[in-house]
């Protein structure tokens, strides 16, 4: 267990303070190159560093190469070359306004390592009725996953602190169900995802010093969806992703088209002479979580990011229960 | 969503799983993958529908969006 432990220990070390102490110089040198973009739920017109993605890969690249030095999986390298492939995906897109379809296509290409790598299993895995196997469906999965994750996360990043703090509870949540699940190598290498995820929170967190932008916001996604896929956990992530994948499934089914939030001309929400935000009653506009959350009456930034958390940590909970129900068979 | 995800994986273990097809050789396994990739999108489809009807009869009436 011992020789779990060390490289468990100095690889979260390593994530949290690779991203704690590289952010601040980060936001500094965006600041001068004056790569800032206003925030728009500020009364001020506050300028925000961005892009903080930067940060997270280089946390992220550090841990898991750490990582590979003990372990030698192949894992591992399917998670650093996805997961960088999907930063440089965003990382064009924070520099250059790409389509709608920019970042789906390409992220189903950056998922390609994972399969010539061969860091899958073909099992899908469901509570209560056990495995299925679907050698070549499995194959279109890996394709879709990634797209699907990134783009959710992406989708997610629309106030201070939300999407980090929800990868802080989402990829803690998918560590302890793989603990659960006695995969103990996958949940070690997936314990930097949250440690860097809390150590950009820090500048992230209302009020923020720094965005993830695209490609932040993919790094994060991508490496959750390549976890969920080498440590054969695809429904449990999932089930913890469920209100990032609900506010994406309620923008498409709304809009009815894969297209950039940027394009879209009807706004969801608006703000009250407090600056709180409100929901809209524009009919064009997509249906958000946002959006769903402030029917209830006008909200802070702040108690819209708490609810997303609360929710966050409900659907971690839904997905403890759910591994511990994958013991169990019908 | 949590139930629905549950049900679906219900249905594709009971259904897709048993899928096997014998007769055509080498390529048995990849004409299995098909039906089973068809059945799996039918499903996903169908789970994308009722999830729109929930949403649309949960919030249509409060929402008024």
């Amino acid at each position: 267990m011992i020789e779990l432990v060390i490289p468990a220990i100095i690889s979260c070390i390593l994530a949290f303070f690779v991203v704690y102490f590289t952010t601040p110089p980060l936001i500094k040198i965006l600041e001068k190159n004056n790569f800032t973009v206003k925030d728009m739920n500020k009364k001020e017109n506050v300028m925000i560093a961005r892009p903080g993605g930067i940060s997270i890969i280089l946390g992220i690249v550090v841990s898991e190469i750490v990582l590979y030095g003990f372990f030698q999986l192949n894992e591992i390298l399917a998670i650093i070359i996805t997961t960088t492939a999907a930063f440089v995906i965003g990382y064009v897109d924070d520099r250059k306004v790409m389509g709608g379809w920019f970042k789906p296509v390409t992220l189903g290409i950056a998922a390609l390592p994972i399969i010539f790598l061969g860091a899958y299993d073909t099992n899908l895995a469901f509570p209560l009725f056990g495995d299925v196997q679907i050698p070549l469906l499995y194959l279109g999965l890996i394709i879709f996953m990634i797209p699907i994750t990134g783009n959710t996360i992406n989708s997610i990043d629309v106030l201070n602190g939300v999407a980090s703090g929800f990868m802080v509870i989402a990829s803690f949540t998918l560590s302890i169900c793989l603990f659960i699940l006695q995969n103990y190598e996958i949940a070690i290498v997936s314990l930097p995802l949250g440690f860097v995820s809390l150590a950009f929170y820090k500048y992230h967190k209302i009020p923020s010093k720094i965005f993830p932008g695209d490609s932040g916001a993919l790094t994060f996604g991508a490496m959750y969806g390549v976890i969920a896929i080498v440590g054969g956990v695809e429904i449990i992530a999932a089930i913890a992703l469920l209100p990032a994948v609900i506010n994406s499934f309620l923008f498409l089914s709304s809009v009815k088209r894969v297209v950039e939030h940027r394009q879209i001309k009807g706004k969801p929400v608006e703000h009250t002479d407090d600056f709180k935000l409100k929901a809209t009653n524009d009919k064009t506009a997509p249906v958000t979580l946002v959006r769903l959350i402030l029917t209830g009456g006008p909200l802070t930034e702040k108690q819209i990011g708490f609810t997303i958390f609360k929710l966050a940590i409900f659907s971690g909970i839904l997905a403890i229960i759910t591994t511990i129900m994958m013991g169990v068979s019908l | 969503m949590w139930v629905l995800i549950i049900i679906g994986g219900g249905i594709v273990v009971t259904l897709l799983g048993p899928i096997s097809i014998s007769g055509y050789g080498e390529f048995n396994w990849f004409i299995g993958s098909v039906i089973k990739g068809i059945i799996a999108i039918i499903l996903v489809v169908m789970w994308i529908l009722i999830l729109s009807k929930l949403k649309n009869w949960i919030f249509k009436k409060e929402l008024k969006f």
